[in-house]
């Protein structure tokens, strides 16, 4: 087995997901009424509102901790745009006819930098409506205008963890890998060739 | 309250229709800016009728007191002194408060099923007990009326006395009107009741009398007569053309069923790819170095 996440970064990993969830069921609550109901698994609509800004904190600090663990990782290079060239081959299993990547393909590292755009979104316009605290201290045009990015870049962000959580569940051992934090050799090899090679040449 | 006399029309995020058997007539309150002498007794009625009392605050040297809503002071008198070009000072007072929209932006932002509901007769009223503080109301509104109690956070307006109407009574501060400036009855009988009044103040010399029940909000079960209908912002920032602002519009609009249609794709993809294609597995892990056997990647 190799090494590929430490505890403390999947500490992060999993405290950014839990609040995640519990964000994403508040927010939706908000934004449709048809989801309105999971307003209680935080104990009901009003300390929906209350709690899930103080847990939009602690997701956009866990968040930040971890990006500055993974960022450099995250720059696109080398093979990144034949990669993404061939991602109709990835997409059907094909992955054999796409170019070798390293310790993460383009497709996560995209995910990486438009989940920490819509982080920052999400906090600076959060702050705007967060009430009975900063909300006061705007303009009814800029809560509007927060309002709306705030919807918008939670969509983002939720359709991607989406697209994250199931290729979690679509690559076979890569939820293992951020549990346990160790892959085995053929699961590196397969997916991650060139952080395989410089994995096991230490 | 919900009261049974009260027909609910409309019921913030609710996506199924009320009741709606039965028909109302369409209320409205007319305030004659023309005939107030600004002396408040409107604003303390309010007060009264509703067991609200404001903090007593400091004089800032304008008669405005209290100087804005809150939630307590669900309605209160502005005054503003203009000279408008070539003209003589004008002291314009107006009622200020809720103006029970037909289309109410307040209703429209709200998330909490039922915390904002409108009447079938037109009247527009917060529920406090499924009111969640998000303070979305305020954005919501054109004419900036909600205000959050800083007690409780909950959302506080003007209720145009549903609980009085709904008996059979108007409003405590048409009651207490000494000058009949303020009017309340069907709103058909109040837009009446307002042209004959634009067509006296029009004859007496003020060419641009009118009524101000802006459409841009489908109309207002709260209206003005205005001496100076072609520009409401004098009356301390009436606005001209009010409507529900794009940014809430898009919000609260499209982007609702177009959100819950994108969520709804992205899992069906993700059905239909897993069916297609199924997961990604390592045929041939001995190839890798002899790992065998190890549980999930392997």
């Amino acid at each position: 087995m190799i090494d590929r996440y430490t505890s403390g970064e999947r500490i992060l990993h999993w405290l950014t997901a839990i609040t995640f969830l519990l964000l994403a069921a508040s927010g939706l609550a908000f934004f449709h009424p048809s989801m309105f109901w999971l307003a209680n698994l935080l104990g009901g609509g009003t300390w929906a509102r209350i709690l899930h800004p103080f847990i939009g904190v602690v997701m956009f600090v866990a968040f930040l901790l971890m990006a500055l663990k993974f960022w450099r990782h995250n720059v696109l290079s080398g093979n990144d745009r034949a990669w993404l060239g061939k991602i109709g081959d990835v997409i059907a299993n094909r992955d054999d006819r796409a170019p070798p990547i390293g310790r993460y393909n383009p497709g996560q590292k995209i995910l990486f930098w438009v989940l920490l755009a819509s982080m920052i979104v999400l906090l600076v316009s959060g702050i705007a409506l967060w009430r009975p605290y900063f909300a006061p201290l705007f303009s009814i045009g800029t809560i509007r205008f927060g309002a709306l990015m705030h919807a918008l870049s939670a969509l983002v962000l939720i359709l991607l963890v989406f697209v994250h959580i199931y290729s979690s569940f679509w690559v076979k051992g890569s939820t293992d890998a951020m549990l346990s934090g160790k892959v085995s050799r053929g699961w590196a090899k397969a997916h991650h060739p060139k952080w395989y090679e410089e994995a096991t040449r230490k | 309250m919900a009261l049974q006399s009260l027909d609910i029309e409309r019921r913030s995020a609710t996506t199924t229709p009320p009741p709606g058997a039965r028909e109302q007539p369409q209320v409205a309150k007319l305030l004659d800016v023309s005939r107030c002498i600004g002396c408040k007794a409107c604003q303390v009625a309010c007060q009264e009728w509703n067991d609200l009392r404001s903090e007593v605050g400091h004089n800032v040297g304008v008669l405005d007191n209290p100087l804005d809503l809150d939630e307590h002071s669900w309605t209160v008198m502005r005054f503003a002194e203009v000279e408008p070009e070539g003209g003589n000072l004008e002291w314009l007072i107006r009622k200020d408060g809720c103006m029970h929209c037909a289309d109410p932006g307040c209703l429209k932002a709200c998330p909490a099923p039922g915390a904002i509901v409108q009447y079938s007769n037109g009247i527009v009223d917060f529920h406090q007990e499924h009111c969640i503080g998000c303070g979305y109301c305020v954005a919501g509104c054109p004419f900036d009326v909600p205000r959050i109690s800083k007690k409780d956070n909950k959302a506080y307006k003007c209720t145009l006395c549903s609980d009085r109407v709904a008996v059979g009574l108007e409003p405590a501060c048409v009651k207490s009107c000494p000058t009949g400036s303020i009017m309340f009855g069907t709103k058909e009988d109040m837009i009446h009741q307002a042209e004959g009044r634009v067509a006296e103040l029009q004859q007496r010399g003020f060419a641009n009398a009118g009524l101000y029940d802006p459409q841009g909000v489908g109309g207002t079960h709260v209206m003005y007569v205005l001496p100076h209908a072609d520009r409401p912002e004098d009356y301390s920032g009436l606005p001209k053309d009010p409507t529900i602002a794009a940014s809430v519009g898009a919000w609260k609009g499209p982007m609702k069923p177009v959100g819950l249609a994108l969520l709804g794709l992205t899992a069906l993809g993700a059905f239909v790819h897993y069916l297609k294609y199924g997961r990604k597995e390592i045929e041939h892990e001995a190839d890798a170095g002899g790992e065998r056997g190890q549980r999930g990647g392997a």
